[in-house]
């Protein structure tokens, strides 16, 4: 029984990680129609500079949260600049976009490891979030309960910024029609450098409050990228339900999958995906087939 | 430090072997004279690259310490970066053996890096010395180029199961570890003797090399009285934390990898009370153990671990070679001959020698995890003597039955 | 346009004489995996250049072909019955990777195509009684056409040659053929293709089936270099790697995939020799790409080729005396 309720428990909170994972790549894809292959980099340069601060390798230790804050402004910085400088000279360019996006992704791997080495981190859980909690029969760690939360309240923050905002619907607007939008005043192109910030900051929060349950070492990159992509699959692009929804259905196909068909555990996210891609390829609520 | 050293010693070992290959110099005296050329195949880029590194800093450390000559010749080092793909170590190893005419091989890190190569090896009679466990090379499959001075897979999870069987008196255990072949042959070993000795495997968990998340399978650990991991790389720090926190508490054994002293400073309180077996214990208190690890942490400012010890002591059974040849590496069938027959009391793993397969008959360490001085310890508790990659078992028996696999030995339903 | 038929003819002797002038057999070697990459990036450019689509699991098409060599050879069959057999299984691989895949376009395609090259890397790894799981499979010989013994590195440097002038010479008759220029046509203007009463999804599925084919040719090429197959081989690295080939060589032209292949394998196998970082660098040259010749590297130098030139023309026919004239 309390196997059920485990696996139940944890493929809610699995898929709430997977959404704060995926929500910035479904932001950039389905805004800026941008597949953001670095995505995965920046989740793991998230985790790297998170995880300095919380061990205290500069000589400066901070407070967990704080570190993750301070990683997902960092990390921000750096998508704004990169699409600055680089993926602003290729609107509409998908194989162009692929090879900077991909170039950058090896330039990030590289550069992690020349600076923190081969060895893994470990982030420590925050402390006011160990131990577990007792929910009837069941035991479940603290810590992971919390990032069901957090997931909501991202969500939320985000649904509010697009539907509520003038931003949000300056965002929309550029989305929808960057030609009329300009004309009717709105900066599309500084709006795009702050999708991607936002896209990129995302990823790095993500990489960072995953960084208790993951550890941080080279080739997280390279785990977690196709989890996104498999979450952008099934959810569908640029909508941020079809993200939420479909990072608790991946959650509960690793989990059920992983424990109940071992024999088939590499293809027990991909065969689905390619059901989808196959029967309604814009995914559950997605809103154009790509 | 090491990159310059092969960079400059690339270009003057290119020019020396292209004068070697055009002007043939056939007559051993004044071969002698020329260096001693020594390749690294290691993982320098990607996942792979947190052993790479290590074996690069073992061989490094032991070279600067016999200040690159061994038996009184001079050792040239050319490091290659193989990018942990066997096509990748192929075209590494054609161009140490073909463009640089390394006389000696260290390495590959990984077992499918090294299966790439061992038939071209043992065509080009270059003698090779690796840490990569797979087993047949040493068994139904042996190479005789091929020299293990390290384990098999299984070498070390034999005395683990002995141990987890007798001392630790476990009756019912699971095992988990990656689905691939050096999780297999690990686990494979254990549940022989364990099961030899009374125990009883009550299932086999295989999670694939890569997930992110272990909870599915922890999810399937229980009625037992304790765990059995072989995760390598950054893998086992992972699980002990995931182990933790979901919050089982059965004693948890592994095997060389799971209880890397490298990971010792990665690990956290997780960890506490793993035993592990390794034939490389950082507190083993012989003359050179001390010297090389007083080194290591001069130069890297790390703790060495299993990688790094493991190249360490190849560099040791190239010198002593070299020792029995007087210096002469010509006739590779020779040098190879002689190395095998290298018997060494003073290394950092302990005495060593040579089984007629190439792999070391060694003693083998069962530590236990623990906090001393704030700093995570692995503290020798049992050595085991003289092991062999058959334990205790007969050998012609042993090379009978298959090689471990996901389905062997069967779990007893 | 001459410029371009002497730069071509130079190439061409020099492929043609490399044995002679290249010292050492190591590169004899890295000459023959540049060649043979070049004929995989020429068959994944038939798709992601000419028609479009990119495919992103077209690793899992290359392994699938050099496992059924090698898994033929295991089973005792010799090398002409082990490359037929193998092609053959291609053929049908590739079908119905096709099929499955061309039910979408764009990033449809895409994502189809990473799904499918993601499951046959997993079943690579767990078909183990199949594939030998990740201790992978071994092959002892490599063949010997009409009595040449290819274990030498020039003999299989010229067989690959050889079939990479074969490959090149199909994909430009392909190129500039009318299914070629259909197919073309479909990459740029498909509804209007359709109007027009051209069979879009067959254009795009022959295609898909020549590009198959000559991606199981260069892996039969790379299973008989490396004489051994892993599932790393098809793993999204993979796929991705040739991918970059293409675009970085210029997708969408002739020469580009080939100067794509050289640029990866070169500074993979060569350039890692001398520079620790060097995943750095590629990742770094990609992006240097991107800004000074987005359209790829062979395009990009022969505009900049055209750019220098007419530079100094301009400079030499300037009038003497007027501002132009700058020594």
């Amino acid at each position: 029984m309390t196997f059920w309720l485990v696996l139940t428990a944890n493929s809610i909170t699995f898929g709430g990680l997977l959404f704060l994972l995926s929500a910035g790549f479904s932001l950039i894809f389905g805004l800026m129609r941008i597949p953001n292959l670095t995505h995965g980099s920046l989740f793991m340069l998230g985790a790297y500079i998170g995880a300095t601060f919380v061990i205290g390798m500069l000589g400066v230790k901070m407070n967990f949260w704080l570190a993750a804050v301070l990683a997902t402004l960092t990390v921000a910085f750096l998508g704004a600049l990169a699409e600055r400088m680089l993926l602003r000279r290729l609107p509409g360019d998908q194989l162009a976009q692929v090879l900077v996006t991909l170039g950058l992704s090896f330039m990030a791997a590289d550069f992690c490891l020349l600076v923190w080495g081969g060895d893994p981190l470990s982030v420590a859980t925050p402390p006011e979030l160990a131990g577990f909690a007792r929910l009837g029969v069941l035991v479940f760690p603290n810590y992971r309960l919390a990032i069901i939360v957090i997931a909501v309240i991202v969500a939320i923050g985000l649904w509010l910024l697009l539907d509520r905002t003038r931003l949000g619907a300056m965002i929309r607007a550029g989305v929808d029609d960057p030609d009329m939008a300009r004309v009717v005043g709105v900066r599309v192109s500084q709006l795009f450098t702050i999708v991607f910030a936002l896209g990129a900051g995302l990823a790095a929060f993500a990489g960072i409050i995953g960084g208790p349950i993951l550890s941080v070492y080279p080739g997280l990159d390279q785990d977690m990228l196709p989890l996104a992509l498999v979450v952008v699959i099934l959810g569908g692009s640029g909508s941020l339900l079809g993200s939420f929804v479909g990072s608790i259905i991946v959650g509960f196909i690793y989990n059920f999958g992983q424990a109940l068909l071992p024999e088939l555990a590499y293809f027990v996210l991909f065969f689905p995906m390619l059901l989808v891609l196959l029967l309604r390829p814009q995914g559950l609520f997605g809103r154009h087939v790509p | 430090m090491s990159r310059k050293i092969t960079r400059r010693k690339f270009i003057v070992g290119t020019a020396a072997g292209t004068a070697a290959a055009t002007f043939n110099f056939p007559a051993p005296a004044i071969a002698q004279a020329a260096p001693f050329k020594l390749g690294l195949l290691t993982v320098k880029t990607g996942p792979l690259a947190q052993g790479g590194i290590q074996m690069e800093q073992g061989i490094v450390t032991f070279l600067k310490e016999k200040n690159y000559t061994f038996a009184g010749r001079k050792v040239e080092f050319i490091s290659a970066d193989t990018g942990g793909s066997p096509a990748g170590t192929k075209t590494k190893a054609q161009e140490l053996i073909e463009r640089d005419k390394v006389d000696t091989i260290v390495g590959p890190l990984a077992a499918f890096e090294l299966l790439a190569i061992t038939d071209y090896i043992a065509q080009q009679k270059t003698p090779c010395l690796s840490l990569a466990a797979a087993e047949d090379l040493t068994q139904r499959r042996p190479n005789p180029y091929f020299l293990r001075a390290s384990a098999t897979s299984s070498q070390a999870m034999h005395p683990m199961a002995d141990f987890a069987a007798k001392e630790l008196k476990l009756k019912r255990m699971i095992t988990i570890s990656e689905d691939f072949a050096f999780g297999y042959e690990q686990m494979g070993g254990f549940q022989q003797t364990f099961e030899d000795n009374g125990g009883r495997i009550v299932n086999k968990l295989w999670p694939p090399i890569v997930t992110p998340d272990y909870t599915p399978y922890l999810a399937q650990i229980e009625g037992v009285d304790g765990v059995c991991q072989g995760f390598a790389g950054s893998n086992p720090l992972r699980f002990m934390k995931q182990y933790a926190a979901a919050g089982l508490k059965y004693p948890v054994v592994t095997g060389e990898t799971g209880g890397d002293d490298a990971l010792l400073r990665s690990f956290g309180d997780e960890a506490l009370g793993m035993y592990s077996c390794c034939p490389y214990t950082l507190d083993l208190n012989t003359d050179t153990n001390k010297r090389f690890v007083a080194a290591m942490n001069k130069d890297y400012g790390v703790d060495p671990g299993f990688y790094c010890a493991g190249l360490y002591v190849n560099g040791m059974v190239v010198e002593a070679g070299l020792q029995k040849t007087s210096g002469k590496s010509d006739d590779k069938t020779e040098f190879m001959k002689a190395m095998k027959s290298v018997s060494l009391t003073d290394t950092p793993r302990g005495p060593i020698k040579f089984d007629n397969f190439g792999n070391v008959i060694g003693d083998f360490y069962v530590r236990h995890l623990e906090k001393a001085n704030g700093k995570f310890i692995n503290k020798t508790v049992k050595v085991y003597h003289n092991v062999s990659q058959f334990w205790t078992y007969d050998e012609k028996k042993f090379l009978e039955q298959p090689v471990y696999s996901r389905n062997y030995p069967p779990l007893k339903s | 346009m001459s410029g371009r038929v002497f730069a071509l003819g130079v190439a061409f002797v020099a492929l043609v004489t490399l044995p002679y002038w290249m010292t050492g057999v190591y590169y004899i070697n890295v000459a023959s995996q540049i060649l043979f990459y070049a004929i995989f990036a020429l068959a994944l450019n038939v798709l992601v250049g000419y028609a479009g689509l990119v495919s992103l699991g077209h690793a899992g098409l290359f392994g699938v072909t050099a496992y059924a060599t090698g898994y033929m050879l295991q089973l005792g069959f010799g090398h002409p019955m082990a490359i037929l057999v193998a092609l053959v299984i291609s053929l049908i691989s590739v079908a119905i990777y096709a099929v499955l895949s061309l039910r979408s376009t764009g990033i449809g395609f895409i994502m189809i195509t990473l799904a499918l090259g993601e499951i046959l890397w997993g079943l690579a790894y767990r078909w183990i009684s199949l594939t030998g799981g990740d201790n992978g499979l071994s092959l002892k010989t490599r063949p010997e056409p009409f009595g040449y013994s290819l274990s030498d590195a020039t003999a299989f440097y010229y067989a690959t040659l050889v079939i990479f002038l074969l490959s090149l010479a199909a994909v430009t008759v392909f190129v500039r053929s009318p299914l070629g220029a259909a197919l073309m046509g479909t990459r740029d203007q498909a509804r209007r293709m359709s109007a027009l009463g051209y069979h879009v999804w067959a254009i795009r599925f022959y295609a898909c089936l020549f590009s198959g084919l000559l991606t199981a040719v260069s892996a039969i090429l790379f299973v008989y270099y490396t004489q051994f197959i892993s599932p790393q081989t098809l793993g999204l690295t993979s796929s991705a790697e040739v991918l970059l080939m293409v675009i970085s060589g210029g997708a969408g032209t002739l020469l580009g995939p080939i100067f794509g292949a050289g640029l990866v394998v070169i500074v993979k196998t060569v350039v890692s020799g001398f520079i620790e970082r060097w995943n750095f660098l590629l990742g770094a040259i990609f992006v240097a790409i991107v800004i000074l010749m987005p359209e790829g590297l062979a395009p990009g130098t022969a505009r900049l080729w055209r750019l220098a030139r007419r530079k100094r023309a301009r400079s030499s026919k300037a009038i003497p005396g007027s501002a132009e004239a700058k020594p």
